[in-house]
């Protein structure tokens, strides 16, 4: 991608793939209740960029016009209510077993 | 000098904010300190937000800075000060679960950017960063009509088989509305004040 | 070596020549503008600082600082610049180190981010966004995060507590504040500062303030909870001398506090400048001088004249006396009351500002729905219509193209500017451009 040519939804799509993977990872990799729900954080962002970059009047000419905006908009809106149980829940989770380590939540195993 | 006629400053800055995004993003996932972590993705979704307004969607960008850093991550650093004593501030994952999902997180990157490239391009808005007028897509009010069911941007129907679906947001609206007022009960009854358990001896 | 030279210079110049001056003329205008509102939060603390000193000085009934530079002390501020960059910088051992240092500049950069969008004068604004008023509202709400990260990064107790509840108490705050803010947004019908401000164009009976009794009341409320938003006395708890010796600055010293509250100075000028542009009229004064001798802007996008610039000079003035003014309101209150606990900090919010601000948005609603005579239409300046950015009259859509049409259109404005009130009128319909129009 040089720097003398505009960008195109390409590249968009490419950053939003970027956070998509790393919240995965953290999704997957982290220890941390709250680092979890970061990784769900990075995820819908990444999401997210996809829907401005297809709504974009200034990357290609047919675009999703207001309904990249619009889904955004609900996605944000969505995510704040998600990330508000979860903290719910993790603090919750914290309060009962005075750790906030997900590793430690097996008393459902086996 | 020649760099500096031709320098195309939307693309610049667009580089400068994903640069920004997905190092901050990285920075995340590497780090294991939980207080920084939360630090890092304050920092990934701010640059996020300079994305969207890069695109043209001022409202969205101005909304992600509003209610997913000021709102959200605000949220989520009080959840990591209440919860990061001493011993949970720092927690590392074994090598093995870092090994299998870095191995699917790079397939599933490859494979997302094979079809972000092969993408159709369509056609480039010919002299698009910063000179295309305030069209009526991108205005606040048409947003709100949207809301309300009125599609300011689909006025002038040009494909008649898709015009059945050139309605607006009404419903999702109010029930993203009641969602809200569930999820705002809901939390409250969760995180009420309870006794403590005590800490496993 | 002598065509090497020319070479390159001549290749400067094309970068240089109307074609492509685009390229360097754009960060070269960046940079300017940059510098020339970072001088609103630099020189304004210094100002700011000063005034509180002397205004403190005479509601106690002492004089405040009279020996450094003149008879007012008016270098006060300057010398206690100098004084706090000499200071030792220390970090607690316990401390983040990273965060410890990062965290007033995260703080900085929040308040400073909003005097992007907020406009000086018609025209005169860093950046002209459409939904200033939310961007504005969105990066005064960042500024938490540098409080938090200072509260954690000291790694100790009474800095966390305080930024805790800074942090609790700014986030209350910021609903009554959206509420307040939505009431001028949903009179004029657009989200963009500098088309509210000429919307109060005019004699001050324009002035949004005085649009019915539920905005007079918005005010006040705003006002009030502007003031617990940037954490300012009565409502600053978290950074009491007296309760938890300085809060989440407890631990900072030397430039790393003065930037904490450069901050917190530059907060309390957006707030002010925001009510001031919402409420009070903006750059415009309580008397159109400059519209009555034809000299001043009426809308973004004029082709730039001196007499022009002259009267954005004088309007920018203006805003800045209201902004002042309504600093120095702030500090004559902090100065005057005494101090509400926490406890009572959030009890106001969530039990009175709330609930009033949401009477208030829904009188002004009902109020401007049934399109009830509002002082404002006293002396009409032009139609509010008019002035809104984008949407056209369906007359004018039909007669698109068609000049003769046009002047037509444009005397039966001039008549329906004489009649109409500064309501949006039914004849106003959105309509899309078509796509020739557009391309």
């Amino acid at each position: 991608m040089s720097l003398f040519e505009p960008v195109g939804v390409t590249h968009y799509l490419i950053v939003g793939a970027v956070m998509f993977v790393i919240g995965a990872i953290c999704m997957a990799t982290k220890r941390n209740a709250l680092g979890i729900l970061m990784g769900i954080e990075l995820v819908l962002n990444g999401a997210n960029i996809n829907f401005v970059a297809f709504g974009s009047q200034y990357l290609r000419t047919e675009t999703l016009g207001l309904d990249g905006q619009l889904v955004a908009l609900f996605v944000i809106v969505l995510a704040a209510a998600e990330a508000a149980v979860a903290l719910a829940i993790a603090l919750n989770f914290y309060n009962n077993h005075a750790t906030i380590d997900v590793d430690r939540a097996d008393e459902l195993k086996g | 000098m020649l760099l500096f006629t031709a320098l195309n400053w939307h693309t610049l800055f667009f580089l400068i904010f994903a640069l920004f995004a997905c190092f901050f993003a990285f920075c995340v996932l590497v780090t294991s300190n939980i207080v920084r972590m939360a630090f890092y993705l304050t920092l990934a979704l701010g640059a996020t937000a300079g994305l969207f307004m890069l695109a043209g969607a001022h409202f969205v960008g101005a909304m992600q800075l509003m209610i997913y850093v000021g709102g959200t991550l605000v949220l989520l650093v009080f959840g990591v000060m209440l919860t990061a004593q001493d011993s949970f501030v720092r927690m590392s994952t074994r090598g093995g679960d870092w090994v299998l999902a870095v191995a699917v997180g790079v397939s599933l990157l490859a494979l997302l950017v094979v079809a972000a490239i092969y993408l159709p391009q369509g056609e480039f808005h010919a002299d698009a960063q910063a000179k295309i007028p305030a069209d009526v897509a991108n205005q606040t009010t048409s947003l709100g009509l949207a809301l309300l069911s009125t599609r300011p941007d689909k006025l002038v129907a040009t494909n008649e088989t898709l015009a059945a679906g050139m309605s607006g947001y009404l419903l999702p609206f109010e029930i993203v509305s009641v969602h809200l007022l569930v999820v705002l009960i809901g939390a409250a009854y969760l995180a009420r004040a309870r006794r403590h358990a005590p800490p496993p001896s | 070596m002598a065509d090497w030279i020319n070479e390159q210079l001549a290749i400067y110049l094309s970068a240089v020549m109307p074609e492509s001056a685009e390229a360097p003329g754009y960060v070269i205008a960046a940079l300017i503008q940059a510098a020339l509102i970072i001088q609103v939060p630099a020189v304004g603390a210094l100002v700011f600082i000063w005034m509180e000193r002397k205004v403190s000085g005479r509601i106690q009934d002492r004089l405040g600082p009279t020996r450094t530079g003149g008879k007012f002390g008016w270098l006060q501020t300057l010398a206690d610049g100098l004084k706090l960059i000499t200071k030792e910088d220390l970090i607690p051992g316990s401390a983040d180190a990273m965060l410890f240092k990062l965290a007033p500049y995260l703080s900085f950069a929040a308040s400073f981010a909003a005097f992007l969008a907020l406009p000086f004068a018609t025209g005169w604004v860093g950046q002209h966004i459409n939904v200033a008023v939310f961007f504005v509202a969105a990066v005064l709400g960042l500024e938490v995060f540098g409080v938090l990260l200072a509260g954690w990064a000291s790694g100790s107790k009474w800095s966390l507590f305080g930024a805790m509840r800074e942090a609790a108490q700014v986030v209350s705050y910021e609903v009554p504040i959206g509420l307040c803010i939505i009431i001028p947004v949903m009179v004029c019908g657009t989200m963009d500062l500098i088309t509210i401000g000429n919307m109060q164009a005019g004699l001050f009976t324009n002035w949004l303030i005085f649009h019915d009794p539920f905005t007079f009341f918005t005010f006040w409320i705003f006002f009030t909870c502007a003031t617990a938003s940037v954490n300012r006395a009565p409502f600053d708890l978290a950074e009491a001398e007296s309760e938890l010796v300085a809060g989440f600055h407890t631990e900072y010293s030397g430039l790393r506090w003065s930037i904490f509250f450069m901050a917190e100075y530059g907060s309390m000028y957006i707030v002010s400048a925001l009510g001031a542009i919402l409420f009070f009229g903006g750059w415009n004064g309580p008397i159109p001088i400059f519209h009555w001798i034809g000299w001043a802007y009426s809308g973004v996008g004029e082709t730039p004249t001196l007499a022009g610039w002259l009267a954005n000079l004088f309007g920018c003035g203006n805003l800045i006396l209201k902004s002042v003014v309504g600093v120095t309101v702030m500090i004559w209150v902090r100065w005057t009351l005494p101090r509400l606990r926490i406890d009572q900090v959030i009890t106001t919010c969530w039990k009175y500002c709330v609930p009033l601000s949401s009477v208030m948005f829904v009188g002004v609603l009902l109020y401007t729905a049934t399109d009830t005579w509002s002082p404002n239409d006293l002396f009409p300046h032009r139609s509010r219509a008019s002035v809104r950015e984008g949407w056209i009259s369906q007359d004018q859509a039909r007669s698109a193209g068609n000049p003769e049409e046009d002047e037509e259109q444009a005397a039966r404005d001039e008549d329906d500017l004489a009649r109409t009130s500064n309501q949006p009128g039914e004849e106003f319909v959105l309509l899309a451009r078509s796509a020739e129009e557009r391309k």
